[in-house]
């Protein structure tokens, strides 16, 4: 990829006027000039161009009009353009139980069901224990009714509210503890809700717990609203609902960052090493300051450990700047780096260059640093990386960095658990590369395996997520939810493959996806995707094989490939003609390809099959 | 009243979207175009983080115009 071209078209005229209006969207929210502005925002979000459209359907317990627009803002910003459906007021269970149409018509990809504690059916107050158990199991039953038809049925992912609680207690501080008390029946509810979240993979559970308390009780819930217009959460807390409603969506779609770009000095510890030198280092828990340079450090480790990947730039020479993981209250230690840049060149072109090393796009990165002019800097020149304001005083940075919900995860697979450690096992692969004179050879001494089959139901999470973050080895870059992929499966008229990979440095996962539409003698590719971790690996080429066999088997003839173009999918365009396909027709919208099914040979030598079950 | 008018005048505009918009104190949501139910939670919620006063339940109701409005402010700023 040609990354400085890249950043120059995306360097936008008009950068400051625009970044002070989107900053607006940036955690702390400054409700006020939110509110005033938002229509302009609108405007200005509305000109650029959307990457996906989803349509969403908004299923309200109460008035979802100020939730639509500010999740449309907030989805606006991540290049997501939202459509939206939006039941009656309180009419979220009827439209979704009572089948007219209308709902199905609209064919939902994601069903946002906003109810909060005003629906929930409470028991009386004072109520034996057995009623309040039954009322619970009704409850559940209620809502696990709505969840199946919208996932089942409907086939759509499903963003459930769960239950703030009530600001007034009639029993006092006994509402949370007695069986009857309403705080308490509603944690209980909370508790099932995340067990159904566990159970149900397309079920995902927006936290309000969570966001009324950061927004606080008092300022989440204003009665006057409720009373006058049926809106049960605050303007207010209709933002921080929103934005993490739209941190959800955007993971759905696989857009959430993957990596977090850290400086060292005053940012990973308290000091200067070339200056204090590492004994001179604040970390650990002797001084305040050092215990919340540990908190960051602890934090990191926590974001690494499921698979958000850390990358260190700093202005610092080399050695002394990993000597400082040596401290020894360092809780996080060179190992857990997947890039590590430290020198004395602008930090925007270090950033570039891990970019490039890790293979993964500037809107995949957030870049952390406590000094506001690097911060200025990067967010000029790379506008795609997110850059949060962090302040100045360590004691804010991490909640000020959580709070931007940057990488918001759907779940957390094995796949996450070893995301570090695949990057570390390419660090290896690179070195032995160097060795060998002949590429081949290189790759044989890799001892490959590959898993080729069509999708199983235990890797479809993985296929999902895989599907919808790809973005420069995708032919097509189509996205589709976990309910569309489920549907392709099991549907005779789809041919799909997913493949694996691993070698003698370890296992690569679940990393290249092929989906064709069967149409008469002839196998459409809607999807064919590669993670960028195994490229240069021939696994196209073994896919390829696999491709051709099963379409034999189907009496398929011919397979038409497609490439649609993107900002970032120019590592592919000439994807099929290495393959061996025929160009059919060009046009700068993409281009078109066919094979030969009958004449095809196979050309994978370098990896073996993996046939263990 | 002119100089809540005039504090006001940016107000609806911004919130309303519209940069030729004269407010004067016989507008009301029937006679400006755009001020519906959504845009009058936002013009109320602005209106009262900027005078830092709070309208109680139902008393915005009961005005018939941004005239009525500014006489309810006026007291509403004294307290």
């Amino acid at each position: 990829m040609d990354y400085a071209n890249y950043t120059m078209k995306n360097l936008n005229p008009s950068f400051e006027e625009i970044a002070s209006m989107t900053k607006l969207l940036e955690y702390p929210f400054d409700i006020g000039v939110l509110m005033r502005k938002r229509r302009a925002l609108r405007t200005e979000l509305s000109r650029r161009t959307a990457a996906i459209d989803v349509r969403i359907a908004l299923l309200g317990g109460s008035t979802t009009n100020e939730l639509r627009d500010f999740l449309e803002l907030f989805l606006l910003d991540t290049g997501i353009r939202p459509v939206f459906y939006e039941s009656q007021y309180n009419k979220y269970e009827e439209d979704v139980l009572v089948d007219d149409g209308l709902l199905r018509s609209f064919a939902p990809q994601i069903a946002v069901v906003h109810t909060t504690w005003v629906n929930a059916r409470l028991p009386d107050p004072l109520a034996p224990e057995v009623e309040v158990d039954a009322r619970l199991s009704a409850e559940l039953a209620r809502f696990e009714a709505i969840w199946t038809k919208l996932i089942d049925d409907l086939g759509c992912t499903v963003i459930q509210n769960n239950f703030d609680i009530p600001l007034e207690r009639s029993m006092g501080g006994l509402d949370a503890s007695r069986r009857d008390g309403r705080a308490s029946f509603l944690c209980h509810l909370n508790l099932e809700f995340a067990r159904s979240s566990q159970r149900l993979p397309r079920l995902i559970i927006n936290d309000i717990a969570h966001q009324s308390a950061v927004v606080g009780l008092d300022r989440w819930h204003e009665k006057r609203h409720w009373f006058s217009y049926k809106l049960a959460v605050s303007p207010a807390g209709t933002v921080t609902l929103a934005h993490s409603i739209a941190a959800i969506v955007r993971a759905v779609y696989g857009k959430t960052r993957k990596c977090l770009i850290l400086d060292l000095d005053n940012t990973l510890w308290g000091g200067v090493i070339g200056d204090d030198g590492l004994a001179g280092l604040r970390l650990g828990n002797e001084t305040p300051e050092a215990e919340a340079f540990t908190a960051i450090q602890l934090y990191c480790l926590e974001l690494k450990r499921r698979g958000v990947l850390l990358a260190v730039c700093s202005k610092n020479d080399p050695k002394i700047a990993q000597e400082g993981f040596s401290h020894p209250d360092s809780i996080l230690s060179l190992e857990d780096f997947s890039a590590f840049k430290a020198g004395w060149g602008q930090k925007d072109e270090a950033i570039v260059e891990i970019s490039h090393e890790l293979n993964i796009g500037f809107d995949s990165l957030v870049f952390f640093d406590d000094n506001p002019a690097e911060r200025e800097l990067v967010a000029m020149r790379l506008p795609m990386v997110a850059v949060p304001n962090i302040g100045s005083d360590p004691s804010n940075f991490v909640e000020i960095l959580d709070r931007q919900l940057y990488f918001e995860p759907l779940d957390i697979s094995a796949e996450d658990l070893k995301r570090a450690s695949y990057y570390a096992s390419n660090t290896q692969r690179n070195l032995v590369q160097a060795s060998y004179g002949n590429y081949g050879e290189f790759l044989d001494s890799l001892e490959m395996k590959a898993e080729i089959r069509p999708f199983a139901p235990v890797y479809m999470d993985r296929i999902a997520q895989l599907t919808n973050k790809t973005n420069q080895f995708n032919l097509t870059t189509r996205r589709y939810t976990l309910g569309e992929l489920e549907a392709m499966r099991c549907d005779p008229r789809y041919l799909t493959l997913y493949g694996r990979l691993a070698d003698k440095f370890g296992d690569n996962g679940l990393v290249s996806i092929v989906v064709g539409r069967v149409e008469s003698d002839e196998l459409h590719i809607d999807l064919w995707l590669m993670s960028c971790r195994v490229l240069k690996r021939e696994l196209e080429i073994a896919m390829l094989d696999k491709l051709v066999e099963q379409a034999r088997k189907r009496n398929i003839k011919w397979i038409q490939g497609t490439y649609l173009p993107t900002p970032k999918n120019g590592l592919v365009a000439d994807h099929y003609e290495k393959l061996g396909f025929e160009l059919l027709n060009s046009n700068e919208q993409g281009s078109e390809w066919k094979l030969d099914v009958l004449a095809y040979t196979p050309k994978n030598t370098h990896i073996s099959e993996d046939n263990n079950e | 009243m002119n100089e809540i008018l005039d504090r006001l005048q940016p107000i609806f505009r911004e919130v309303l979207e519209n940069n030729d918009l004269v407010i004067t104190t016989s507008s009301s949501a029937k006679n400006v175009e755009g001020w519906d139910s959504l845009a009058h939670i936002n013009l109320v919620s602005v209106i009262e983080q900027e005078f830092k006063i709070r309208f109680a339940l139902g008393e915005l109701e009961t005005l018939n115009n941004v005239g009525d409005m500014i006489e309810l402010m006026k007291k509403k700023m004294k307290r």
